[in-house]
């Protein structure tokens, strides 16, 4: 068959039942590294926050970095896990450049959380429970840049830079249970998940929680089973798939793949598969095999974590507000209807929505402001609500003034496009643009005179009871005005003299 | 000035003594070991215990103890005891400044950017390091004939072995070379070599001497430990490189009891000292068994209470320690891939892949000894053999804790012979490992239970004139009573001899001549 044959999602749907696996690495933002004591930093010159344990130097031992367990005991309680009262690491042997010592200490039969849960919301409020097999403790690898052949991968190239920085920087691999019923869910599910697993670590602090910086990368195992089959069939795992959009994609990609196999006949290869995101497709990697032995065996240079159970309490006891239950209590604080407080959350801007309330806006107040202006600029720069820069405090200042009846909805508006610009606070913008509302009634009454004048019609429809026609008079006033008038001051003046009481 | 003859072959304690009375100077000491290396170590027929001599280095750390103490005051006051006394350390530790090879050709001509633990405390005693010993490849052998920078020879007859792998530091020792050696021991590769050279070896309790900076052959049993010529010396040696290292998460926190004092006011009376049922008898040397029965003969006139104890499950301790050992170091050698430091060796014809120049590399830079256990320990570690191979040998190993644990309830301290044979011919077992891994029978239980162990010489052998070794061991963390058994032992018996054992040995000078003039 064609290897890059894919059925229709809808027909998928219809023949197979898709279940998922993901195993999600944490990078922890802990200063130093996981077993030495070279800094643990981003972005630096190739090669520079190495010591000798980094390289693998003849001689050297590692020395387990307590705040590296600290941070990972914080991830299993805050996903619901058991921690163990004891545990080990191991060694996992296999021969790479990027490994300087040609093994990968990581936890592996022991490790150091395990047995937990996450109840993941998706955009309908359907609540998802997934179960968490383990969170177990590592150490991330050297980054391999394979320079010349037209790949980019190691085969085929002329030679290959290796920069040891995050060798060693400690990671924290949070694996799921097999996650089944999700059904045509699983894509939602899957980028759900994803997402709340970085929310979780964010909120933390435990991790810079970028994706886009490999601080969160995921690989996502798909198999298919026909309906009513109990058995699971036989998966693949995409690797580092490191966008929430990405992971939505591969695993509907991976669903279509393999149901396409199924069709044909075939049986599903067991493998890694690689993701691209420019054809949003994957394409084979190595297919894993009983000829993957890695010799595990307890790390002999290092003695068992014990975390006493004072201290787990203690962690315990420090963790912040779950972003579910947060949620739930801002919701309710701000009395907003379920589906408002999805937007707000879809838009990505409840953390902004609470520093502005925080500030002194009332809550719906704030929500105007960032659903109703913000939102819609951002997305028009590209960027996200909170990164154009707008202060809590432009928001209060601009609501108090619309409030005070000194500007417009629609003035403030257009000082807000001053703040951003740069001009400077709403005051300043207001005197600099002369912006006021025109409150005294005289310019307005012949302003009034004049729309009426000019639509005789729509003046006989409010004289006859239909207010809700007043609209195209209050517009023509505001037109009249340049948008200066208080419109809600032109409405009562245009009632009173057309003598209807709304 | 004292003969230089005479100074090579003072005592560490006694090289301490006349350094701090002004007796002598750091730079005469340790020019005159410079002078006895340079007359016995190197030609065909040299003794060949160091690797690399460090003569430059040393002098200046010896005149920097001189002028420190020629200057006087506090600075004088706070010297360590053994301040200008040199020692030489085996090549299996890394030193700033001066080759680490770990007798392979993969790591010949490197240079550590940094310095072992243990190396650091040396220096901060300033003690003037001579050069570096020659060992079996990564410390794997009994014999030191696995360097790939040929073979040490033993002082007492150059066609033999010293023991292994820290043949050089104790051929060094027993060759008035050095009066003190830094040795590893992973199945006795300190004691050993002490027992066949006529030397004192101990292997401390596990965890009590800094790992950080030895080149790990098995992690769980490595342990690096004094060589000297005396008890005290050991003790002395012992006590500068012990001691908690935060650098090395085996290490134990609490420090031990005081070893110098232990070793100062040896006394066996009352002391229950048991004889291990399965480590003497049948398949040791006659000569070493009768030795071994003096040493027992003297202990009880010296007021000791000999029992004896059984330690069933010793006979499994040999082949336990033959997976787990090459277990650890198949992946502890595993960073040898001439990647970022060493050897790299290209291959001769086919694509340049990582993996080829990687296994290229290997295969030329390791001798067979090590490739030997490499495959072992890939082998015992691999999927569906793991549960039968390492997994019971690690089962093992907590029945040989058990045993150690049944006999310390019954006896202070244990003894045996250090080796079941003097030291055999160069050659001899170079074709057959099997022989040679059983050298180690006697010495392999105290490393897979992390206990101590020291070996004193304890005469030589009727048949061959060769020294014996006589091991005790005392529980984890009892080092001390190591000392204090042991320098009753040691008194007792050179009284007997009226002076040390190697006293006896030849005037190696003359016998290296007389063997080249042949």
């Amino acid at each position: 068959m064609n290897p890059d044959a894919i059925l229709s999602f809808e027909e998928a749907m219809e023949k197979y039942d898709p279940v998922l696996g993901f195993e999600v690495h944490v990078e922890l933002n802990t200063k130093t590294k996981m077993f030495s004591s070279a800094p643990n930093v981003f972005g630096d010159e190739p090669n520079t926050n190495v010591n000798e344990v980094d390289l693998g130097m003849p001689g050297v031992l590692p020395v387990v970095n307590k705040a590296a367990i600290e941070s990972s005991i914080k991830i299993g309680l805050a996903l619901n896990c058991k921690i163990a009262e004891s545990c080990r690491f191991a060694r996992k042997n296999y021969f790479y450049p990027d490994t300087p010592k040609n093994f990968q200490t990581s936890q592996y039969d022991e490790p150091i959380a395990y047995d937990g849960y996450l109840d993941i919301e998706l955009s309908d409020g359907t609540v998802f429970r997934v179960e968490i097999e383990r969170a177990h403790m590592e150490e991330d690898a050297g980054k391999l840049t394979h320079m010349g052949g037209a790949t980019g991968r190691i085969q085929g190239a002329d030679f290959s830079l290796v920069d040891y920085n995050r060798a060693g920087v400690p990671l924290v691999e949070i694996v799921t249970k097999p996650i089944e019923g999700a059904g045509s869910r699983a894509p939602e599910l899957a980028k759900a998940y994803v997402a709340a697993v970085r929310e979780i670590v964010k909120n933390l602090g435990v991790s810079d929680a970028k994706m886009e910086r490999g601080n969160v990368r995921c690989d996502a195992n798909v198999s298919l089973r026909p309906h009513g089959r109990e058995r699971f069939g036989i998966r693949s795992e995409t690797k580092n798939v490191n966008s929430l959009r990405a992971v939505e994609h591969a695993v509907r990609y991976e669903i279509q793949r393999h149901a396409a196999v199924l069709d044909s006949g075939e049986p599903v290869i067991q493998e890694t598969r690689h993701w691209h995101e420019d054809t949003r497709t994957t394409t084979s990697g190595r297919a894993k095999s009983d000829a993957d032995d890695y010799r595990y065996f307890p790390e002999p240079d290092l003695v068992p974590v014990v975390p006493s159970r004072e201290w787990v309490e203690e962690l315990r006891a420090t963790l912040p507000e779950p972003p579910a239950a947060r949620r739930k209590r801002l919701q309710a604080d701000w009395g907003y209807s379920d589906l408002e407080f999805r937007d707000v959350v879809n838009a990505g801007v409840m953390d902004e929505i609470e520093e502005t309330i925080a500030a002194g806006a009332s809550a719906s107040v704030a929500r105007k402001w960032w659903m109703g202006e913000i939102v819609g600029r951002a997305k028009n720069a590209d960027v996200d609500p909170g990164q154009l820069g707008v202060q809590p405090a432009t928001i209060v200042e601009l609501a108090r003034m619309v409030e005070e009846g000194k500007i417009n909805n629609k003035m403030a508006s257009e000082v807000l496009d001053g703040v951003l610009a740069g001009e400077g606070s709403p005051a300043e913008i207001v005197e600099k643009r002369g912006l006021a509302v025109v409150s005294d009634d005289g310019p307005l009454l012949e302003a009034i005179d004049a729309a009426l004048a000019a639509q005789p019609d729509v003046a006989d429809k409010i004289r006859g009871g239909k207010v809700q026609a007043i609209g195209a008079i209050v517009g023509g006033v505001m037109k009249a005005t340049r948008g200066q008038a208080d419109a809600g001051r032109v409405r009562e003046l245009i009632l009173e003299k057309l003598g209807v009481t709304a | 000035m004292t003969d230089t003859n005479e100074l090579i072959r003072l005592t560490a304690a006694a090289l301490a003594e006349k350094l701090a009375a002004g007796e002598v100077t750091s730079v005469e000491v340790t020019q005159a070991y410079l002078d006895r290396i340079a007359a016995v170590d190197g030609g065909e027929r040299g003794v060949n215990a160091f690797l690399h001599v460090n003569a430059e280095e040393a002098l200046a750390v010896a005149a920097e103890v001189d002028a420190l103490r020629a200057a006087g005051g506090a600075e004088a006051e706070a010297l360590h005891v053994l301040a200008g006394v040199p020692i030489a350390v085996k090549d299996l530790i890394v030193t700033v400044g001066q080759p680490t090879t770990a007798g392979s050709k993969i790591l010949e001509g490197w240079y550590s950017p940094y310095d072992a633990t243990v190396v650091e405390r040396l220096r901060a005693a300033k003690m003037p390091i001579l050069g570096k010993t020659n060992l079996d490849e990564f410390a794997m052998g009994s014999s030191t004939e696995h360097s790939a920078y040929g073979p040490t020879r033993n002082p007492w007859d150059l066609d033999r072995i010293p023991g292994g792998s820290g043949g050089g530091s104790a051929a060094a020792v027993a060759a008035f070379e050095a009066p003190l050696a830094l040795g590893t021991d992973t199945g006795g590769s300190i004691r050993q070599p002490g027992a066949v050279t006529g030397t004192v070896g101990v292997k401390p309790t596990y965890g009590s001497v800094s790992r950080y900076g030895a080149i790990a052959m098995a992690s769980s049993l490595d342990q690096i430990g004094p060589v000297s010529r005396t008890v005290l010396d050991s003790a002395l040696l012992h006590q500068v490189i012990g001691g908690h290292d935060s650098r090395d998460s085996t290490s134990l926190p609490d420090p031990l009891a005081d070893l110098v004092a232990a070793a100062k006011t040896g006394n066996v009376e009352g002391l229950r000292i048991g004889i291990i049922k399965e480590l003497h008898g049948e398949g040791y040397q006659a000569g070493v068994e009768n030795r071994f029965n003096d040493a027992l003969e003297l202990l009880k006139e010296a007021g000791a209470e000999i029992v004896e104890v059984s330690c069933p499950n010793f006979q499994y301790a040999l082949g336990a320690y033959y997976l787990i050992m090459p277990s650890e170091a198949s992946s502890n050698l595993a960073k040898f891939d001439g990647v970022r430091y060493g050897l790299r060796v290209l291959p001769e014809e086919g694509p340049m892949t990582i993996e080829r120049v990687m296994g290229a590399t290997r295969a030329a830079g390791f001798g067979d000894e090590v490739k030997r256990r490499i495959i072992l320990g890939t082998y015992a570690l691999s999927a569906g053999y793991y549960d039968a191979y390492y997994g019971s040998a690690q089962k093992v190993r907590t029945l040989v804790q058990r045993d150690f644990d049944a006999a310390f309830t019954v006896a202070d301290v244990l003894i045996s012979p250090t080796a079941p044979t003097t030291a055999f011919r160069l050659g001899e077992k170079l074709d057959d490992p099997l022989a040679m891994y059983l050298n180690d029978v006697a010495t392999i239980p105290a490393n897979l239970a992390g206990v101590p162990g020291l070996s004193l010489p304890g005469g030589l052998a009727d048949e061959d004139g060769l020294p014996v070794g006589i091991q005790l061991l005392a529980p984890a963390r009892e080092d001390a009573r190591l000392y204090r058994v042991g320098a009753v032992l040691e008194s007792l018996l050179e009284a007997k001899w009226g002076g040390p054992l190697l006293a006896q040995a030849p005037a190696l000078g003359e016998l290296v001549e007389a063997k080249e003039a042949k």
